[in-house]
């Protein structure tokens, strides 16, 4: 019994160090960035001296900042993100309710051709989708980056989901009642839908946030440019060769809100992740 | 007083309601998926490149650019690549998400820590991840090569730029990307899993790895059978990293379709060939993710 209870513990600390070990592995590349970001520009790294420099300064952000435009960046990503996110709230919740709450001609094979936009990722399609900004006139716009998605299969399925398990003697309810189709997705399906509503909207928000190849194809000017793309820009830049610690500092302006937000929302981060796989 | 019509339940009504509200959604889904699909199938019988002044005009040329595709060595090259990548980092991030999650399911002061090491990941743009990786896989003084050196290791260090070694490099950012990601699902089904079976078998006297292979893995199938469909998808659709650290190179060696797609389409200004290359490409995903729905049904009657 002694040695089991002594086998048990070899165990348990095993696995901890197995744990702590790829942790810091795992966490290595940010931790990283973070330290190189705050070295002195002055400082090239070189072989055995790649962590802090001299002192610790933020002279690489305002370098950074002041190469290229990321302020402009921001606000198209901003504003691309939430162009989006708008307009699918509106259309995934009506589509969503139309298809749980009405039985109509036809409703199985709209219901598929929905669908058809997950099993075909829009990425897939950036070339012929390119055509179609160019003849609608988009081309280098934020509505080109974020028009593709004003539609989504996945929000929809997922709203059709919390909508049908909203009961039906409450939707029956509504309709004794006289509610209109509007105050029905109002006041009866809705609020208790609202947790799948923001799941959606989060890693909506998380995907286009991060998205690069879409964008890089249909913006050609810092006007509608995204931070992702900015991003690229910048590390092509001539004069940034191997200034890593301002590539460091231009990382991390990119992905600094996101980790803030999923610092502070931490919880409400993961259930969206784990709500959304399918995307 | 009589009952109105649409106080009928369901709304049974003929009424053209339901169609309104799925028009938008429908507009969109048609506008930027089916008639792209309808439209690269079209252009694929033609040849057309905007570069080359006398190809500048579309000319039918039947399946040529299909042929074209079927007998280039680039081609046979590229998807070459995209297998290794996906047979590659698929099984690898699912294994280390399983590993992470049961490394992390314990309640353990701190312990929201080392899930945060592990998933932060999954939340970063992958081009940013991609440029941290490309001080990582500098030579001589980078901190991967730096590492690897340490444990004994004196080859090649000039990993994005070696032909045998860059589809390697482009596939460790992918894995370290995503293998957080699939932890949380993992993580998830753990901690669903009925507590009765466990004390059952610790009451038959099995041992941990017995528990592990017997009742945990089997219990979490139908996790891991939805964790491989979209690792899949991303392993075909997501190729930031590729032009951040290696722009498909050295001579192709990390180039995968979707790439390759952007090269032809955006480089070559070829819209015949990309668009044959859009159909073929469309056509495994749907084929794919067809096969993958038949058998996750399949498995749900089991």
């Amino acid at each position: 019994m002694t040695q089991k209870t002594f086998l048990n513990r070899v165990w348990y600390w095993l696995t901890i160090g197995i744990l702590l070990s790829l942790a810091i592995v795992w966490a290595m590349p940010l931790l990283w960035a973070l330290v190189a970001s705050v070295r002195p520009f002055s400082e090239p790294m070189q072989h055995g001296d790649i962590w802090f420099g001299s002192t610790v300064t933020l002279e690489n952000f305002r370098r950074a900042w002041s190469l290229a435009p990321f302020d402009k960046y921001y606000i198209n990503t901003i504003i691309v993100v939430l162009m989006i996110l708008g307009v699918q709230v509106v259309t995934v919740t009506m589509a969503g309710f139309a298809f749980a709450h009405y039985q109509f001609f036809g409703k199985k094979w709209l219901f598929i051709f929905v669908l058809l936009q997950m099993m075909i990722p829009t990425t897939a399609l950036l070339a012929p989708n390119f055509g179609t900004i160019r003849t609608l006139g988009l081309f280098d716009t934020r509505l080109a980056i974020a028009i593709p998605y004003f539609g989504s299969a996945f929000g929809t399925f997922l709203m059709r989901q919390a909508f049908l398990g909203v009961p039906r003697d409450l939707v029956d309810a509504g309709i004794i009642d006289g509610c209109s189709w509007w105050q029905l997705v109002r006041h009866i399906y809705l609020p208790p839908s609202i947790p799948s509503l923001i799941a959606f909207g989060i890693s909506s928000a998380a995907w286009h946030w991060n998205e690069f190849l879409w964008p890089l194809v249909v913006t050609n000017s810092d006007a509608s440019r995204p931070l992702t793309v900015g991003l690229v820009r910048f590390t092509q830049l001539g004069e940034i060769g191997a200034r890593w610690s301002l590539l460091a500092a231009a990382t991390l302006i990119v992905v600094a809100p996101l980790l803030l937000a999923f610092l502070i929302f931490q919880r409400r981060f993961i259930q969206s992740f784990i709500h959304s796989g399918i995307k | 007083m009589t009952v109105k019509p649409s106080a009928v339940p369901n709304h049974k009504r003929k009424t053209l309601l339901p169609y309104l509200l799925i028009l938008p959604t429908f507009v969109f889904v048609a506008l930027f998926t089916a008639w792209p699909t309808l439209l690269a199938i079209y252009e694929s019988f033609f040849r057309q490149r905007l570069n080359i002044a006398r190809f500048r005009e579309p000319t039918f040329i039947g399946l040529q650019n299909y042929a074209t595709l079927f007998t280039d060595d680039r081609f046979h090259q590229v998807v070459n690549n995209t297998l290794i990548y996906a047979l590659g980092t698929v099984p690898v991030s699912i294994v280390l998400g399983f590993l992470f999650a049961l490394l992390v399911n314990r309640s353990l002061k701190g312990i929201g820590w080392a899930r945060l090491a592990f998933f932060h990941p999954a939340l970063l743009p992958m081009v940013s991840a991609a440029t941290v990786w490309k001080f990582f896989f500098t030579p001589d003084y980078g901190l991967f090569n730096s590492t690897i050196r340490f444990l004994g290791y004196h080859g090649a260090e000039n990993w994005t730029g070696n032909p045998s070694l860059a589809l390697l490099a482009i596939m460790l950012v992918a894995m370290w990307k995503n293998s957080g990601y699939y932890m949380l699902f993992y993580l998830a089904g753990l901690q669903n899993l009925p507590t009765d079976v466990y004390e059952a078998a610790a009451l038959d006297g099995a041992n941990g790895w017995q528990t592990l292979w017997r009742i945990t893995f089997p219990l979490l199938r139908r996790t891991t059978v939805f964790i491989s469909t979209i690792a899949f998808i991303d392993a075909f659709r997501t190729v930031d990293h590729i032009f951040v650290l290696t722009s498909g190179g050295p001579s192709r060696a990390s180039t995968v379709l979707l790439y390759y797609l952007w090269q032809l389409r955006f480089e070559n200004q070829d819209i015949g060939l990309s668009a044959a290359l859009t159909v073929l490409f469309v056509a495994v995903l749907l084929v794919f993710t067809i096969t993958n729905f038949i058998v996750s049904e399949r498995a749900e009657e089991n």
